[in-house]
């Protein structure tokens, strides 16, 4: 066991004397593989920290949204039904929402409006999320124009920012009252938005959603569940965009890591022949070129990996926010907590090491198992 | 003792472009004896080097150490016996670049598991008695051809072998140098080691501490040998 140990030492001694022979090119290579290594890494612990920060938030969205529809479309809905839907079994609450979108020519951005009881929120006041603060460079006690349904020109008094722990969600959010709110859309009196219903148990929120359809026909349900599965899917989506961008930039890298380590120089032939001929056995070369592999593509993973941790939950992913949270001019500005799926990072591994690991003993093996007498000539 | 028995060896075997290095060679060589191998070149000695140091097989014939059949022996055992038994000086010294003359000494060793420590020590030993110990730490290729060809010896010796072997040790030294590497053959042959050159040197083959002269051409021994 200590010849084992001993004769792997030297092996790997001399595999870092034999990478430091090269270090110029061994560098460009870590360099490239890192980079290709840090970009995937970047999107997968990205989409996964997003992914959960918004699953977290959404558990305080309601249990079931009801709307009404009329010709496909979103209506309007009488405050009135919410007294039908509230003598369903298993409903303990119901409240009506007013909400709608905004767009500000100024800024060339859509807000998201929402009336809410929120105690800073009154009449003529209102409270911005930080992506709007950002883009019209307003502060508490700044007021802020809206063009009314009718062209007639409303201001309203910013009393506050909306803390930036949600701006995920909230990052384009105008808290508003409702009298503001009818004022500014011609929302009569009696009508909301949408309503939400609180169930009592989640298990029967289907069965729930299935009773209001029935009992108001003209309306759809919207379960918390779906609303998750939907930011899941948006987000999905986002990743699996980048990494089809990405992927033509890792084809590149393979095929350069392939020709790299598949195509033996002659200079790595003659000194497989010098190895095996001053008495190195076959095993010996692939384990020197394993080791040779495994530094090169571990130091990789480890380096790539670490420059992702910190672009991702220290820099909020810079390089690639327009293209992974979405809001086309407001973007969020926050901080994703950090969070490693250590499924994704076992499969980065596997795909980062073994393949190059693959691609470097193959060729090694055919030159090895040759008899050295090339090397006498 | 080695013994060569009707050996043949072929390039591109079943080709056009077929060519036959060596034609049925037989021969014994005894132990503790120096033995030159001379021949024009592409007279075959290089071949037959390889053949007898195990690093290339014969197409046919039969090649035995100390009465051991080597030849049908697969590759790990082939190894161990190049590993153990012989030490090679090649032409071009063949020494690898970018690493220093004491790594280069202790590679041969290094699949042995010998414990570092040791293996330095006898490696800084060797280079101490060929007298390039204070070159130890330089890379290779910084070093002129009569330190590197020193290296080459040490290295050669590392692991004890019994059969030194030389393919053209003079051929990229000077006179002196070259003197200087017989002299070190000599030494080698004192200690009881089988020699085995390649050369068409006669600061080689006409020194005094050769027993045997064997001459190729074309692949086939001339004469009977001297």
């Amino acid at each position: 066991m200590e010849k084992w140990i001993e004769r792997q030492k030297h092996i790997i001694d001399f595999t870092v004397s034999s990478l430091l022979r090269r270090r110029g090119k061994n560098a460009a290579l870590i360099t490239v593989y890192a980079f290709v290594i840090f970009m995937l890494a970047s999107v997968v612990f990205f989409v996964q920290a997003i992914k959960r920060e918004a699953s977290i938030i959404l558990q305080d969205s309601p249990d079931l949204i009801i709307q009404r529809m009329s010709a496909g479309r979103h209506e309007l809905i009488p405050v009135s039904y919410g007294d039908r839907i509230r003598s369903i079994r298993g409903i303990s609450a119901v409240k009506s929402r007013l909400w709608g979108y905004y767009y500000d020519s100024v800024t060339g951005a859509n807000y998201t409006l929402m009336v809410s009881q929120d105690p800073r929120v009154s009449a003529g006041r209102i409270v911005i999320g930080a992506g709007v603060a950002r883009a019209r460079i307003a502060f508490a006690g700044d007021t802020i124009e809206f063009r009314a349904y009718d062209g007639a020109i409303i201001d309203l008094e910013v009393k506050d920012t909306i803390n930036s722990q949600s701006e995920l969600v909230s990052s384009d959010l105008i808290l508003v009252s409702g009298s503001d709110f009818r004022r500014l859309f011609r929302v009569p009196a009696g009508y909301a938005t949408d309503l939400t219903a609180k169930v009592r148990n989640p298990k029967e929120q289907p069965m729930v959603a299935l009773k209001v359809a029935t009992l108001l026909p003209d309306t759809r349900q919207i379960l918390k569940e779906e609303i998750l599965r939907t930011y899941d899917a948006a987000f999905n989506w986002r990743g699996g965009m980048i990494i089809v961008i990405l992927s033509g930039m890792l084809m590149a890298f393979i095929i350069l890591a392939w020709d790299k380590a598949s195509g033996l120089s002659s200079e790595e032939r003659r000194e497989i022949g010098i190895l095996k001929a001053i008495g190195w056995e076959t095993s010996d070369v692939l384990l020197l070129k394993f080791w040779e592999g495994m530094i090169l593509s571990l130091s990789s993973l480890f380096s790539g990996i670490l420059l992702a941790y910190a672009h991702v939950f220290f820099t909020s992913s810079f390089l690639f926010e327009p293209a992974l949270k979405g809001w086309a001019v407001l973007y969020p500005r926050f901080k994703v907590a950090p969070f490693i799926d250590p499924f994704q990072l076992a499969t980065l591994c596997f795909l980062a090491v073994v393949p190059y690991i693959v691609a470097t003993i193959i060729p090694v093996w055919r030159t090895a198992t040759v008899d050295p007498d090339s090397v006498m000539r | 003792m080695i013994e060569l028995v009707n050996i043949r060896k072929s390039f591109n075997t079943g080709k056009p472009n077929e060519f036959v290095a060596i034609h049925g060679v037989s021969l014994s060589i005894d132990s503790e004896k120096a033995t030159v191998f001379r021949g024009p070149s592409g007279s075959g000695k290089t071949t037959l080097l390889s053949m007898i140091g195990c690093l290339a097989r014969p197409t046919s014939g039969r090649i035995r150490l100390n009465g051991q059949e080597i030849t049908s022996l697969p590759e790990r055992f082939l190894t161990e016996i190049r590993q153990k038994t012989f030490g090679f000086m090649f032409q071009q010294f063949n020494l690898i670049k970018g690493v220093t003359a004491l790594e280069n000494v202790m590679l041969p060793a290094y699949p042995s598991g010998e414990k570092h420590s040791s293996l330095k020590r006898r490696a800084m030993d060797l280079l101490d008695t060929f007298k390039i110990s204070q070159k130890a730490l330089s890379n290779v290729e910084w070093l002129s051809g009569g330190e590197a060809q020193r290296v080459a010896i040490c290295r050669a010796l590392i692991n004890n072998p019994s059969v030194i072997i030389a393919d053209e040790p003079t051929a990229n030294l000077d006179t002196k140098l070259s003197r200087e590497f017989m002299e070190i053959m000599g030494r080698l042959k004192g200690e009881g080691k089988m020699i085995l050159i390649a050369s068409h040197d006669p600061l080689v083959y006409e020194l005094s501490l050769i027993d045997r002269i064997i001459d190729l051409r074309d692949g086939r021994i001339d004469g009977s040998g001297s």
